[in-house]
C-alpha cells in the first residue's frame, strides 16, 4: 500500500510540474509521470536541441509508462549534446543540424550514425501591428530584407507580393538569433539556394555574420522581440509563432506557390524524400524548397545522433528498441506539437538502418 | 606551544583559505589550456577585430569587448551618483521610519534574480526608452555623435541603464555603512563650528567615508562587468563599434552566454575560451586599477585634514 503522497510520487509530480513549465505548450503531456517500480535508475541519457525538447519529453514519459525504460534527456543545445556524445557522457545526442563528415571523421569513438526523429519548420513571423493580414514573401525578398537592401516596409517589392495590403512607411527592424541554432541553420540553407548574394555574403551555417539588424537568444528572444517590438521580422521555429500569437507568412515554394506553414505542408516537404538519400545509412538530405506543389519551403528533420557501434549490449539494445519506437508510435504525438511525422517509406528505412546497428562490440 | 587542536584548527583554517587561490588559478589554467589554440591562431586579432563569424573561422571580440567597458562604466556613472545619494538621504536626512523602508527596499532590489531585471528590461524598459527618451534624444543626435543614428530600443544605453539599476543597491548599501560609520563626534564638530548641514555633509562626513565609497563602486563595477543574462536581453547582440550609445551592441558575457552552448567545432569552442580569459582578465584589470584607486585615497591625506 502507498500512503496518499509518498516521496516516490510526490518527486514524480514535481518532476511533471517542471517539465510541464518548460514544455511551450500541451501541459498535459506530463500528466503520466513514470511510475514503474524499481526506484529511480536512469537507462538511458541524452543532450542536445532544445527545440524539440517538449516532444522528446514527451516520447520519454510515455516510453517509460509503456515499457518502463527511462530515459533523461538534458536540452543543453545541439553543440553540447555533440560535445557530450563525442567524450562519452551521453548515449545519444540530438541536433536540428546534421554533422558533416569531416565532423563525423573528427569523432575519434566511431561511427555515429544520425536518423531524422521527426520533421519541423521554421516561420517568419513580423509585428506590423494589429490586424494586418498574412503576408507573403519570396526567398530573395526575405534574402535582400536580411541583407539590408529592403530596407522599408512599403518597399515596392513587397507590395507587389502583397497587392491590397496597406503596408506601413516604416523602417523595417531586422530580428536574428544571437545563438548558433539549428533554426538559423534551416534559415540560412533556404537563402543560401535561392540567392547568391546571400551565398557569397553571410552564408549558410548554425551561427553566421548578419548583416543587419539585431540578436535575440532562443527561439524565445527572437518572439519575444518580434513581439514586443513594431516594424520587426523573424524567424522562429513553428510552435513559437503559435504559441505567441505572432502572424507568420506564407512563403513562395520551389512549385511557385505561396504555401502557410502548417502540418500538412510540412509533411509535403518530406514526401519522396526516401529516393533521394545519399545513402542507405545516411539521411542527411535538406528540406528546404523542395519541388512537391504543396510544400512548405522552410523544413528540416530533427536528428537524433548516437554510434553505429553500441559497445554496452544492454544500453544499445535498449536505445535501437526506443528508436524504433519513435519512428513508429511516437510520430503521432509530432501534429500536437507543430511538428510533422515522417513519411512512411522513410520510416522503414530507418528501421532497416537500425537494425544494422552493431550491439555489444 | 601549540596545541593539537590548534594545529588542526590551523590546518582547517588554512585549507579553507586555499581553496580560493586554489579555484581562481584552476580557472585560469583550465581557460589558458582551452583557448592557447585561438589565442596562437588570432592573437591580437581577437580583441583588435570586430568581426565575429564562427562560419567562417575569423574572430574578432573587439565590439565585446568596448562594449562591456563602456556598458559597466556607464553603469557606474549613473549608479553611483545615485547610489551615494541615496545613502545620504538614509543616513542623514529621513527619519528613523522612512530610512529603514528605505534601506530595506533597497536591499531589496538586491535581491531580484537578473534574469527579472532582463525581463523587466525587455518588456518594459526597452519599449520605453523607444517610444519615449529615443525621439526625444533624435534632434540632440544631429550635434552629439553618442546619440546619433537609428534607434531600435535593444542598445548599450539600455544595458547600462539597466545595469545601474542593477548596481544601485550595491553601491548603496556600501555608502550607507560607511557614511554611518562616520564617527559622531566629527559632524558635532563641523556643525559647532557654525557649519550647515549640507557643509557638515560636505566637508565632514563624505570624505571619510570616501574610501569606503569608491570600494562599494568597485564592487559595482565588478558585478557590472560580468552580469550576463540581463545584459543579453537588452543589448541587441550585434558585433558593431558605433559612437552612438543608442545602437546595439555586445558584451563578452553575453557572447558566452550565447554562443557557448551551440559552440561544436574545436576552433569556435576556442575561441569562446579566450573570449571567457578576456573577460577574466579584463575583470582582475578594473578590479586592480579601483583597488589602487581605493588604497591611493585612504592611504592619502586622512579625513581630518580635508575636513579642515
Amino acid at each position: 500500500m502507498t500512503p496518499p503522497l509518498s516521496r516516490q510520487r510526490f518527486a514524480a509530480l514535481l518532476v511533471g510540474v517542471v517539465l510541464a513549465a518548460c514544455a511551450p505548450k500541451d501541459a498535459s503531456v506530463d500528466d503520466a509521470a513514470p511510475a514503474p517500480a524499481g526506484g529511480t535508475s536512469i537507462d538511458l541519457t541524452g543532450a542536445g536541441a532544445t527545440f524539440p525538447y517538449p516532444l522528446y519529453s514527451r516520447w520519454f514519459s510515455e516510453y517509460a509508462t509503456k515499457t518502463g525504460v527511462r530515459i533523461n534527456y538534458q536540452s543543453i543545445g545541439s553543440g553540447g549534446g555533440i560535445r557530450q556524445l563525442r567524450e562519452g557522457v551521453v548515449d545519444f545526442g540530438a541536433s536540428e543540424a546534421p554533422l558533416t563528415d569531416a565532423e563525423i571523421a573528427a569523432i575519434p569513438r566511431g561511427k555515429v550514425l544520425q536518423v531524422p526523429a521527426v520533421v519541423g519548420g521554421v516561420v517568419m513571423v513580423y509585428n506590423l501591428g494589429d490586424g494586418v493580414p498574412e503576408l507573403k514573401f519570396t526567398a530573395d525578398v526575405i534574402a535582400d530584407i536580411y541583407l539590408g537592401r529592403i530596407t522599408r516596409w512599403n518597399d515596392p517589392r513587397i507590395a507587389a507580393l502583397n497587392a491590397g495590403v496597406s503596408l506601413p512607411a516604416q523602417d523595417i527592424l531586422v530580428v536574428y538569433r544571437a545563438d548558433g541554432s539549428g533554426t538559423t541553420y534551416v534559415f540560412t540553407d533556404w537563402l543560401t539556394r535561392v540567392s547568391a548574394d546571400w551565398a557569397r555574403g553571410p552564408g549558410h551555417g548554425k551561427d553566421i555574420r548578419w548583416p543587419v539588424g539585431i540578436g535575440a537568444k532562443g527561439n524565445e528572444g527572437v518572439a519575444g522581440q518580434v513581439k514586443t517590438t513594431p516594424w520587426t521580422i523573424g524567424f522562429v521555429e513553428l510552435a513559437y509563432a503559435t504559441q505567441n500569437r505572432l502572424p507568420s507568412a506564407a512563403l513562395r515554394n520551389r512549385a511557385g506557390f505561396f504555401v502557410a506553414p502548417t502540418a500538412g505542408a510540412l509533411a509535403a516537404a518530406a514526401q519522396g524524400v526516401e529516393k533521394r538519400l545519399p545513402g542507405p545509412d545516411d539521411f542527411r538530405v535538406s528540406l528546404v524548397d523542395t519541388p512537391v506543389p504543396d510544400a512548405y519551403p522552410l523544413a528540416s528533420f530533427s536528428w537524433l545522433l548516437f554510434f553505429a557501434e553500441q559497445t554496452d549490449a544492454d544500453k544499445g539494445r535498449k536505445l535501437v528498441d526506443f528508436l524504433r519506437w519513435a519512428v513508429r508510435t511516437g510520430q503521432t504525438s509530432a501534429t500536437i506539437l507543430d511538428y510533422a511525422p515522417l513519411p512512411q517509406p522513410l520510416v522503414q528505412q530507418i528501421l532497416a538502418a537500425l537494425d544494422r546497428v552493431t550491439i555489444g562490440g | 606551544m601549540i596545541g593539537a587542536g590548534d594545529r588542526a584548527w590551523r590546518a582547517t583554517t588554512g585549507l579553507a583559505a586555499a581553496v580560493i587561490p586554489a579555484a581562481l588559478l584552476l580557472v585560469t589554467v583550465v581557460l589558458v589550456v582551452g583557448a592557447w589554440p585561438a589565442l596562437a591562431d588570432a592573437g591580437p586579432g581577437l580583441v583588435a577585430s570586430r568581426t565575429w563569424d564562427p562560419g567562417r573561422g575569423t574572430f574578432g571580440a573587439g565590439a565585446a569587448l568596448v562594449g562591456t567597458l563602456l556598458t559597466s562604466l556607464l553603469a557606474v556613472l549613473v549608479a553611483a551618483p545615485l547610489g551615494v545619494a541615496t545613502a545620504v538621504v538614509t543616513v542623514e536626512l529621513a527619519g528613523p521610519r522612512l530610512s529603514r523602508v528605505l534601506a530595506a527596499l533597497s536591499d531589496l532590489l538586491a535581491a531580484v534574480p537578473s534574469i527579472v531585471y532582463g525581463l523587466w528590461g525587455a518588456a518594459v524598459l526597452v519599449p520605453l526608452l523607444r517610444s519615449e527618451l529615443f525621439p526625444r534624444l533624435k534632434p540632440l543626435g544631429r550635434v552629439i555623435p553618442l546619440l546619433a543614428g537609428p534607434a531600435y530600443g535593444p542598445s548599450l544605453l539600455a544595458a547600462a541603464l539597466l545595469l545601474a539599476l542593477m548596481i544601485l543597491p550595491y553601491v548603496t548599501a556600501v555608502s550607507r555603512e560607511v557614511i554611518a560609520a562616520v564617527p559622531r563626534s566629527q559632524r558635532e564638530a563641523a556643525l559647532a563650528l557654525g557649519a550647515t548641514r549640507w557643509e557638515m555633509l560636505r566637508d565632514a562626513v563624505l570624505p571619510g567615508a570616501r574610501h569606503g565609497i569608491l570600494g562599494g563602486v568597485a564592487l559595482a563595477l565588478g558585478r557590472a562587468l560580468g552580469e550576463t543574462m540581463a545584459v543579453t536581453m537588452v543589448i541587441g547582440n550585434r558585433h558593431d563599434l558605433s559612437w552612438s550609445l543608442l545602437s546595439p551592441g555586445y558584451t563578452l558575457s553575453s557572447l558566452l552566454a550565447n554562443e557557448f552552448g551551440e559552440a561544436s567545432g574545436d576552433r569556435h569552442l576556442a575561441a569562446l575560451m579566450a573570449v571567457a580569459l578576456l573577460l577574466l582578465v579584463v575583470t582582475l584589470l578594473v578590479n586592480a586599477v579601483a583597488r589602487g584607486l581605493v588604497r591611493s585615497v585612504r592611504s592619502g591625506r586622512s579625513s581630518l585634514e580635508v575636513a579642515r
